[in-house]
């Protein structure tokens, strides 16, 4: 099984931890209340995200690897949690015009990995926002 | 189509070596998985299968028979055992250890005999080597 490569995929899970506030700028202070409800709280609140990368491609067959490690975490601490670790999304360039809900996250992270984790593909950035939610982005 | 999935856990020990390398290449690309006296991980393995659920039954296959196939083709012959030295794919000059060839290795041990049986076909082996750690395998190339 050395001998030829097949695709597999490579998973790895970063946590995180960040404030947000949900508020948009086009809704009524009402309609902020009703639609965020206390995600709307003037002052944020923070969570323990976990970002979870999904990569895929060949496994080399000299290393048995899809994606190096190492070069897999490099990429991602640096795009990634040292951009948003500690930090207050709302204050993020990316979610200026964006409401840093979960979804968008997702999408965000989606967006600055893409392209970066070759040999690999990106194929999945999964961000739990508590136990108890989690949000998939595959592109698109 | 459902898809039903069970997991299950072994404990193994390993090592990242390619004999084709030299120690100081093994040692640039793996790291301290190169390392000879090797190191060891509680693996969790999640197999996934799919099918129509039984009319009569209402099962996709059986939970129980899943479990011994789980334990008869792979848990038997990786539980409690060193990869590198005690299972033949990844002897000296196979495929090196990583949870990717695990995931692969897993597949082809179990795939036999989940086609084998009729029912379900098997869909997906995810094999996380820490919690924060896996891969995963859908078959073909």
């Amino acid at each position: 099984m050395s001998a030829t490569a097949s695709n597999a995929y490579f998973g790895r899970r970063y946590p995180l931890s960040a404030s947000h506030r949900l508020h948009s700028d086009a809704l009524t202070a009402a309609e902020n209340r009703a639609a965020y409800g206390k995600c709307n709280n003037p002052h944020g609140h923070g969570h323990n995200y976990v970002v979870e990368v999904l990569v895929g491609g060949a496994v080399d067959p000299e290393t048995g690897m899809v994606i190096n490690l190492a070069d897999l975490d490099s990429v991602v601490l640096e795009r990634v949690v040292d951009r948003f670790d500690h930090a207050n999304l709302n204050l993020d360039p990316l979610f200026v015009n964006h409401a840093p809900t979960t979804e968008n996250l997702c999408k965000a992270v989606f967006a600055l990995l893409d392209g970066t984790v070759q040999p690999a593909k990106l194929e999945q950035v999964r961000v739990e926002e508590t136990e108890n939610n989690f949000f998939e982005y595959s592109g698109g | 189509m459902v898809f039903l999935t069970r997991r299950a856990t072994f404990s193994a020990s390993h090592y990242y070596w390619n004999e084709a390398w030299s120690q100081e290449k093994n040692e640039q690309v793996f790291g301290k998985c190169a390392r000879r006296s090797g190191h060891g991980h509680n693996y969790t393995i999640e197999v996934t299968v799919a099918g129509e659920p039984d009319t009569a039954t209402g099962f996709v296959v059986d939970l129980k028979w899943l479990k011994d196939v789980m334990e008869r083709e792979v848990l038997e012959a990786w539980d409690h055992r060193h990869l590198n030295l005690e299972v033949p794919e990844f002897a000296a000059g196979k495929a090196v250890p990583t949870t990717e060839n695990i995931a692969i290795a897993a597949w082809k041990r179990l795939e036999p005999a989940v086609s084998g049986a009729g029912g379900a076909q098997l869909s997906r082996v995810r094999v996380y080597e820490t919690p924060e750690i896996f891969a995963e395998y859908r078959g073909g190339q």
